[in-house]
């Protein structure tokens, strides 16, 4: 690379930090404060662009039109955050704290709709910014002129953020609440507010990184999770709640992918090396490195600790009766449904036990995976790959399936176990986003984009009555496997690792061997759960290993309950079979998804399994 | 005829998860009273208090603060008519410099109740005048348990519920500690004081209240208190 190059991949990189970071920054001001991880923030700044967009249209393409676009877009998109605080976060702050991130999954749901619904589906590509859309050349290469005026933005909304959080009064309420929010109530502050105004201020910057996109970046409906997943790397790589953390990490992570793709395909000792490919991956890997290096980001001090949570209740095995009533239903039902339901009946049994691995790490072992898909995507790709690369036969295929998830949450779960909280979540979801990559660009072997084709099942259980048996036998085992589990003397240890992991390895346990096992465990188990499934499609698409699938998973484990063991069942059945019904109804069955886990969400702050228990007794206490 | 007392509780219930804490107290403080609030550790002082604050919700009981029932407030409302809270943590806002802390105590004056400033507060305690910039997280525990005092007084309250401001501090500080007390009642403001100090109580407080497993045990002067060794014996030694 000559020196000219290298100077306009900096240039560039810079340029696209600017957005990263705008968003970055109120995304870590509303975690410092409210301790809600906002998955929502990615669609505030998808409106953003929209808006902007729209607002162009409307005011005309002149500078005037332009910036007053950019600027409207960006207060509005604050007041729709007012909106979201005020409608629903409000209500639930004193739910647990994986119950507003529920919430928060519900309102990407209905705002990708409402987006849908306004803009469609078509890409909608914004004009160049009025009277700067021509280049500036430096050393003989012409650098747009935007570029430039967007590498000086960020350092300004740097100083300026800076400045409103030291030398205001509310600058010196929204740290101190970072760090100790009921002494600031105490103190006479009414924090309803003060969250009020954290979420509009965090809102306009992710409105703002958005408007400002729009010459760059033509506004989709795929961006609400691609940026949530950029951001979240940035907020964790500079360290939760550093303003100047997320500047620093944005620009590293900018840079980088800048060079990336700047660099393209080169040839070492005779292998080729794409960099272009690594683009997706490479602000991932430089989290989990600076993770493992210092577990609290780059800038970021240890978490303020946590409110005490309320003692987690017990746990109840479901009792061999019950089990076995639902094992004879759920055997019978083929014999009076039609092909559609046995169809169905077979997705909600491999969801089923995704769910339920997934509550098993994130309930019981207390570590919150937002990259569970990996484990069901891997367990599917493989299952695909074994039987059309290898030709090894179905059967052999679907065994040795979870065996290869199994190993991979071997890697994976050795960085992971090594933090915990937030962080620990992000990297989860750091190493979904790796292998999603890889399976999406691998084309010779994967099939990219396309997927793999035409993996069907064995001819003795081609039939689908046939093979909702053997998902059944194999998926329920499973499950009953996992609830066995817990009650074992390394279920125990993982609960009690959970509830104090200083007293826990006081008493003499390997608290992380534990959980890196559980790690491996949950990891092969959703691989098979992955597996049952690719051979019931008979395909498989990278969406199985997709950020949505994870989510999917955390939607129906907080449904249904994080605090029963039936209750990742439940929700597992409820939201696939809402999924099919609603989306065969409607074009927009998002919002309706959303909608639907807002209420709940707002009625049954102990979800839908807790909630119930929760008015039974009530019921029997009134009667007694 | 006396008038009305400016923070009353009656039967007051609280639990803290689900062991069940304060056993319906009561107690009651007049305009421009210390009252002392003692009992030894685990006895229910600090739950009492938080109580009062709204920080541990009241499970049944009264509370009245300046003519209006507050038990059902939450803890900013119950600030914002006047009732200042320092808790035995302290709670300093390690990040914030001694005058940000101060700052985010503030509140707009109150008709009838001593206003404070940060000059006054810091003719109150000359320490701090000398650290105004210092961040709270690097001041010695005396400094920061001056800080958390002036931080509630920049609240402008008629009256303070004070945690344990003696424990763990040297013997020199503790003693500026009961002379800033006696100012602010020298300024008017009513004041409780869980302690388990006796010697420090005695030197501060007009009336003491003892509490035992979650109920007051005794109330009345210290007067009395002082003369009575078997209920000092029985409740408050170790």
């Amino acid at each position: 690379m000559t020196l000219a190059s290298i100077l306009i991949q900096l240039l560039n990189g810079l340029a696209a930090a600017a957005s990263l970071f705008l968003v970055s920054a109120g995304l870590s001001l509303i975690f410092g404060v409210t301790r809600i991880v906002n998955f929502a923030h990615g669609s505030l700044y998808m409106l953003g662009l929209y808006g902007a967009y729209s607002l162009i249209e409307f005011f005309g393409r002149t500078p005037l039109g332009f910036w007053g676009a950019v600027v409207l877009s960006a207060l509005a998109v604050g007041l729709v955050g007012i909106l979201i605080e005020v409608l629903v976060l409000r209500r639930i702050y004193r739910a647990p704290e994986l119950f507003q991130l529920l919430a928060t999954f519900a309102v990407v749901l209905v705002i990708k709709d409402i987006a849908l619904f306004t803009w469609g589906a078509e890409d909608l590509v914004g004009p160049r910014a009025p009277g700067l859309s021509m280049a500036v050349e430096i050393m003989g290469r012409r650098i747009p002129a935007y570029d430039l005026l967007l590498i000086a933005i960020g350092p300004v909304v740097l100083g300026l953020v800076w400045l409103l959080l030291t030398r205001t009064r509310w600058g010196a309420l929204v740290r101190a609440a970072t760090q100790d929010r009921e002494m600031v109530g105490a103190l006479g502050v009414d924090q309803a507010k003060l969250f009020t105004s954290v979420f509009f201020v965090g809102s306009v910057l992710a409105g703002l990184g958005g408007a400002l996109q729009i010459p760059r970046e033509p506004a989709n409906l795929e961006l609400d999770l691609a940026i949530i997943a950029d951001a979240f790397v940035v907020t964790v790589v500079g360290g939760l709640g550093s303003i100047g953390g997320a500047f620093l990490a944005a620009i590293i992570i900018g840079v980088a992918k800048a060079f990336c793709i700047g660099i393209g395909t080169v040839t070492w000792f005779g292998f080729e090396v794409s960099f272009s490919k690594l683009t997706l991956v490479v602000e991932f890997l430089i989290m989990a490195l600076v993770l493992v290096v210092r577990p609290y980001g780059l800038l970021g001090k240890p978490q303020a600790a946590q409110r005490a949570a309320e003692p987690a209740p017990r746990l109840q095995v479901p009792s061999w009766t019950f089990a076995l009533v639902w094992l004879v239903l759920l055997a019978l039902v083929p014999l009076a449904a039609d092909r559609y339901t046995t169809i169905l009946l077979t997705d909600i049994v491999c969801f089923a036990l995704f769910s339920v691995s997934l509550h098993f790490i994130m309930g019981p072992a207390g570590m919150v995976s937002f990259g569970h898909a990996a484990y069901f995507g891997i367990g599917a790709y493989a299952a695909g790959l074994l039987m059309k690369r290898f030709g090894l036969p179905m059967e052999a295929a679907l065994l040795l399936a979870p065996l290869v998830a199994g190993l991979f949450a071997i890697v994976y779960g050795w960085f992971c176990v090594r933090l915990s909280g937030v962080y620990l979540a992000m990297l989860t979801l750091a190493f979904a986003q790796i292998s999603w990559s890889i399976v999406f660009q691998w084309d010779s072997v994967t099939g990219g984009s396309n997927g793999v084709f035409g993996i069907w099942p064995s001819g003795w259980l081609a039939d689908k009555t046939a093979y909702y048996y053997l998902a059944l036998v194999l998926c329920g085992a499973g499950i009953v496997f996992l609830w066995r589990v817990l009650f074992s003397p390394f279920g125990y240890a993982l609960r009690a690792g959970r509830d104090s992991p200083l007293r826990a390895e006081a008493i003499g346990i390997d608290l992380r061997g534990f959980q890196w096992a559980a790690f491996v465990l949950v990891g092969a188990l959703a691989g098979l759960a992955g597996a049952v499934y690719a051979f019931s499609k008979g395909s498989i698409s990278p969406s199985s290993i997709s950020i949505a699938q994870s989510t999917d998973g955390l939607i129906m484990v907080l449904l249904g309950g994080v605090e029963t063991l039936t209750g990742p069942v439940v929700g597992a059945a409820i939201f696939t079979w809402l999924r099919d019904v609603v989306a065969r109804n409607t074009e927009f069955w998002r919002a309706v998804m959303g909608g639907v886990i807002l209420l709940i969400v707002l009625l049954f702050p102990q979800g839908l399994v807790g909630g119930l228990k929760a008015l039974v007794a009530r019921w029997r206490e009134q009667r007694a | 005829m006396t008038a009305p007392p400016m923070l009353e509780v009656k039967d007051l219930h609280a639990f803290y998860g689900r062991a069940h804490i304060l056993h319906g107290i009561s107690l009651e403080v007049r305009a421009g009273e210390v009252v002392a609030l003692l009992g030894r550790n685990g006895a229910g002082k600090s739950t009492a208090m938080k109580a009062i604050m709204g920080l541990v919700p009241p499970a049944r009981g009264e509370v009245s603060f300046a003519g209006q029932r507050i038990e059902r407030l939450p803890p900013y409302r119950i600030a914002r008519l006047g009732l200042g809270y320092v808790p035995e943590e302290r709670r300093i806002f390690t990040e914030l410099s001694v005058m940000e802390n101060l700052e985010v105590g503030r509140q707009a004056a109150r008709a009838g109740v001593p206003l404070w400033t940060e000059d006054k507060l810091f003719a109150l305690f000359p320490n701090l005048a000398r650290m105004r910039e210092r961040p709270g997280g690097r001041m010695s525990g005396g400094e920061q348990q001056m800080l958390t005092i002036a931080r509630t007084l920049m609240g402008n309250p008629s009256c303070v519920l004070l945690d344990e401001p003696s424990e763990g501090l040297a013997p020199i500080i503790v003693e500026e500690m009961a002379n800033s007390i006696r100012a602010l009642k020298g300024e008017g403001v009513s004041v409780i004081l869980c302690e388990q100090n006796l010697h420090f109580a005695l030197g501060v407080a007009d009336r003491a209240y003892i509490i035992e497993k979650g109920q007051i045990r005794f109330g009345g002067s210290m007067a009395e208190l002082a003369a009575n060794e078997s209920l000092r014996e029985q409740y408050l030694s170790v």
